[in-house]
């Protein structure tokens, strides 16, 4: 057992079970704690698959200011913890097995998939994921959707503005 | 060629051209151009029919193409016409007469409104237009379209006092009377299809194609066709709308059922002249039809008091005449009794008219008599009219009249023997009118005699001109016996065959012909003796009243088909339409209605719902996406057994 | 890794945000479940990256290959924050309006 694949394991297992934490939580608060560790998680991952970058923004951006938001707007709107009613157990029971026959559904699909079969990913190797070559990526093929992008933050923030206006 | 195309589509066009005119632009124009437009269009169809019939007497017969009406590859049906010497004699009669009529008719009909007016002027032309394609087309159908025109003018025409009643009713009666013929007729279209695969003239009427059908497909094919025309000339058992359409405006009673419509049926069976002699039968039932109805309407005709309805009945029985002289193949005496029937009966009925028109819509003629001094125009062309009619010479009726009968003894001598009784009675049933009418005291009110004239030059120059051509139309048919040269007969040869020998000798004619006319004179003056001083009160005898109640064949009518069929409308309209139908259709909208609301509760605007039913159809998608050929296989192997 | 390893990952963490949106009541719970599944998808977008990087690594030559992923899923959290800030303002208008972020409650769209 390679040491890169206990790691794997480890980090999956750590995600999921975070994941099912958010579902589970009565406490909104504690959700959002849950879902910052799924974060740390899936950055684990980056990490393992040496996209550095990606890791450290996803940190920086999900984690770091998306997480905190969510926080700022549960602690203004000061949800309590049983305040909220819960759905009916019926409805609770077929979610589930909708999202659970999904999976299924898209494991029995992919597990045949022929192109699929064999394929290997390179951990902790290659170049890619490194910020030199991105950047040049970024920044010569894809400057357009850049500053588009750029364009589009203005419009969040405008919308952002105007819908919490009074 | 082209010349006799253009010639025919203007002669077509301009009557159509008038009911355009009229019709549409009925509430613009002022009744003076109306009255100029419409009689001036029927007057250059008559002028173009001249043309039309001197070319055919020069060139033989024409037949002009217009277009495929219908073009399969088993059925062709061109919209041909045909100009030969029985199309152009009736095109100039139609024409000529319709002219006349349309003349009479500006002043007859001056009291009516501008729109009624052009209304009436527009139906009429439209009448001659559907008249003109009946004669002239060249195949069956082309003919049934007039056919059909002719009905529907005819309705509209009847009607056209709409306001009241009873004149509706009476235009329904005709118009669905006319259907029932129309029924026989397209019946005989549909098996001469399905026979022979054509209705041409060209095709059909040919020895050789007739040979190929068996006798009782000709039998059939007749019987039907005569039914059809039972219906438009007013044979038993169809005759009864005829007396009923006399509410209509008498112009149009002269024009409808005098001289054109009437005589539709009479011109498709003498059109269908080589089918009609294979079969002995059908010749045999239309001869004996003929006769019976002429009996039967001319003792009706005795005891009438309405000057129209004597009118109409002597109609009916001239009619009559007409199928017998068809019926035992005397087809050029029928055609000859045709234009001189559409003449004096014509000039009858105008003459009527002119009566009632100075009687201020009085049609008793109980209260008529003496007359003759008031009306002298109208009386003397009256009286010539009534003398063609009786049958007696020189005038034209007796020519016509006696070749028919000549033909009816050759065939069987009870024939001739009913036929003179019913040339009696008509002698006497006119001459009951005439003395009524004109001679004697005046027995109307001091009002009416006050009112009393002669009426304007516009309706009786047609009298005279139709009176001048009662007198004289005997000309084109005088038998070799007599020294002439039966111009008539001889024309219609490539129709209808070559004049059959009677195998009469001719001293035996010229007994048969002083018989009936002396009779006839005898019933004349005996007519004119009796009425000339006293009238008819309600008849006393049994069978006098039987006479002047219409034998009761209305009553019978009514009792035995219009109330079963109201009834059976009723219950029609009550439980299926009601029940069955409508429930049918309220109910789907019903069904609809519910389903809608309770689908409705689906949309409960709760997102998570919707979210959850995409996630199904996401499920649902990629299954079907990637296992369509397990599926497919699936329901061919459900298929399968 | 066999790349299949990283496709089931993904897929359970995918649908275990589908079954938070389906199952949780609270708007906002809702919302970071929908980041979750951002972020599944996210990582297997890097996988795929890496996979195909390293089948054109074996020849030994140098290239970037799967690096379209990668700069896909820049972008897909740039638009994330995007959608972020805007659904949480809209979500706080709702508190304010109805002073309630109870996703059965705000059911505006029935019928």
């Amino acid at each position: 057992m390679n040491v890169l694949e206990i790691l794997f394991y480890v980090l999956s297992a750590f995600a999921l079970l975070s994941a099912i934490m958010v579902l589970v939580s009565k406490n909104p608060i504690h959700s959002v704690l849950w879902l910052i560790l799924v974060f740390f998680a899936i950055s684990g991952h980056y990490i393992l698959l040496n996209a550095q970058f990606l890791a450290i923004v996803n940190i920086i951006v999900y984690a770091g200011a998306i997480m905190v938001l969510f926080l700022f707007v549960i602690m203004l709107i000061n949800v309590k913890k049983d305040s909220e009613p819960q759905k009916h157990l019926y409805v609770k029971f077929i979610g589930v097995i909708a999202g659970g026959s999904l999976l299924t559904l898209l494991i029995a699909l992919v597990k045949q998939a022929m192109p699929l079969v064999g394929k290997n990913v390179l951990l902790k190797e290659g170049s890619i994921g490194l910020i030199h070559p991105l950047g040049k990526a970024l920044f010569t093929d894809y400057v357009v959707p850049f500053e588009i992008s750029s364009v589009l933050f203005l419009s969040a923030m405008v919308g952002a503005v105007l819908i919490g206006k009074k | 060629m082209a010349f006799m195309k253009i010639l025919i589509a203007f002669i077509l066009l301009w009557p159509f051209v008038g009911f355009l005119f009229n019709g549409l632009g009925r509430n613009y124009w002022s009744k003076k151009v109306i009255a100029y437009k419409a009689t001036g269009y029927i007057v250059a169809s008559f002028i173009a029919s001249i043309f039309a019939f001197l070319h055919v007497q020069a060139h033989g017969a024409v037949t002009v193409h217009y277009f495929d009406f219908m073009n399969t590859a088993t059925l062709k049906i061109p919209f041909d016409f045909k100009v030969d010497a029985l199309s152009s004699l009736f095109l100039l009669v139609i024409t000529g007469v319709g002219s006349l009529i349309h003349l009479y008719s500006t002043a007859y009909m001056k009291d009516e409104a501008a729109p009624h007016y052009a209304r009436y002027f527009a139906y009429l032309n439209l009448f001659i237009f559907s008249m003109l394609i009946l004669v002239l087309g060249d195949n069956y159908v082309v003919m049934f379209i007039g056919w059909e025109g002719v009905g529907l003018c005819s309705y509209l025409l009847i009607g056209y006092w709409f306001t009241n009643g009873n004149y509706n009713y009476a235009a329904k009666k005709a118009f669905i009377m006319n259907r029932i013929g129309d029924l026989g007729f397209l019946l005989a279209i549909f098996w001469l299809i399905a026979k022979l695969g054509t209705v041409n003239y060209s095709e059909v009427l040919t020895y050789e194609r007739i040979s190929n059908l068996s006798s009782f497909d000709i039998t059939g094919i007749t019987l039907l066709l005569f039914v059809g025309a039972m219906g438009k000339s007013a044979q038993i058992p169809l005759f009864t709308w005829l007396p009923d359409a006399m509410a209509g405006p008498t112009p149009v009673s002269a024009l409808i059922h005098a001289a054109t419509m009437v005589t539709a049926g009479i011109y498709m069976i003498t059109r269908s002249n080589i089918l009609f002699s294979h079969s002995e039968i059908t010749q045999n039932v239309i001869a004996i039809i003929g006769i019976s109805t002429a009996l039967l309407a001319a003792t009706i005709a005795i005891k009438q008091n309405d000057i129209k309805k004597v009118l109409a009945y002597s109609t009916v029985s001239q009619l009559g005449y007409m199928f017998l002289g068809l019926g035992v193949g005397a087809y050029s005496g029928a055609v000859f009794h045709v234009i001189t029937h559409a003449f004096f009966k014509a000039l009858l009925f105008l003459g009527a008219g002119s009566v009632i028109h100075a009687m201020h819509h009085e049609q008793d003629i109980r209260k008529m008599g003496g007359l003759k001094s008031k009306l002298p125009i109208t009386h003397i062309t009256f009286l010539i009219g009534c003398i063609a009619i009786a049958g007696v010479p020189p005038f034209s009726g007796f020519f016509s009249k006696d070749e028919i009968l000549a033909a009816a003894f050759a065939k069987s001598p009870i024939y001739w023997v009913l036929g003179v009784l019913g040339a009696a009675m008509t002698a006497f049933y006119m001459f009951r009118l005439y003395a009524t009418t004109f001679l004697g005291k005046f027995r109307g009110s001091a009002d009416q005699e006050n009112h009393l004239h002669e009426s304007p030059a516009a309706m009786t120059l047609p009298l005279v001109l139709l009176a001048i051509a009662s007198a004289i139309a005997g000309a084109i048919g005088i038998p070799e016996m007599m020294g002439g040269h039966h111009w008539l007969a001889h024309q219609l040869i490539p129709i209808v065959g070559e004049p059959v020998e009677l195998g009469l000798t001719h001293s035996m004619e010229w007994i048969l012909m002083a018989v009936s006319v002396s009779i006839a004179l005898i019933a004349l003056i005996i007519a004119i003796s009796t009425y000339i001083k006293k009238t008819d009160e309600e008849p006393s005898t049994a069978i006098g009243k039987f006479f002047y109640n219409k034998w009761h064949i209305d009553e019978l009518y009514n009792e035995a088909i219009v109330l079963p069929l109201n009834r059976f409308a009723g219950f029609l309209k009550n439980v299926i339409e009601k029940q069955v139908i409508d429930g049918a259709v309220n109910g789907t909208g019903k069904l609809v209605q519910y389903s809608a609301r309770k689908v409705r509760l689906i949309q409960n605007g709760q997102v998570g719902y919707y979210i959850l039913f995409m996630v199904i159809g996401i499920i649902l998608l990629f299954v079907f996406w990637f296992n369509d050929l397990s599926i497919l296989r699936f329901f061919s192997n459900l298929n399968q057994h | 890794m066999p790349i299949q390893y990283y496709i089931f990952f993904c897929l359970s963490l995918f649908s275990i945000g589908v079954v938070g949106v389906l199952t949780r009541r609270n708007a906002i719970i809702v919302f970071m479940c929908i980041e979750l599944m951002l972020n599944a998808v996210n990582l297997l977008l890097v996988a795929f990256s890496k996979m195909y990087y390293g089948l054109a690594a074996q020849n030994g030559v140098a290239n970037t290959v799967g690096i379209d992923a990668q700069i896909f899923v820049f972008f897909i959290m740039v638009v994330a924050a995007a959608e972020v800030s805007i659904g949480l303002a809209i979500i706080v208008m709702m508190y304010r309006n109805t002073h309630s972020i109870d996703i059965n409650f705000l059911n505006r769209l029935k019928n």
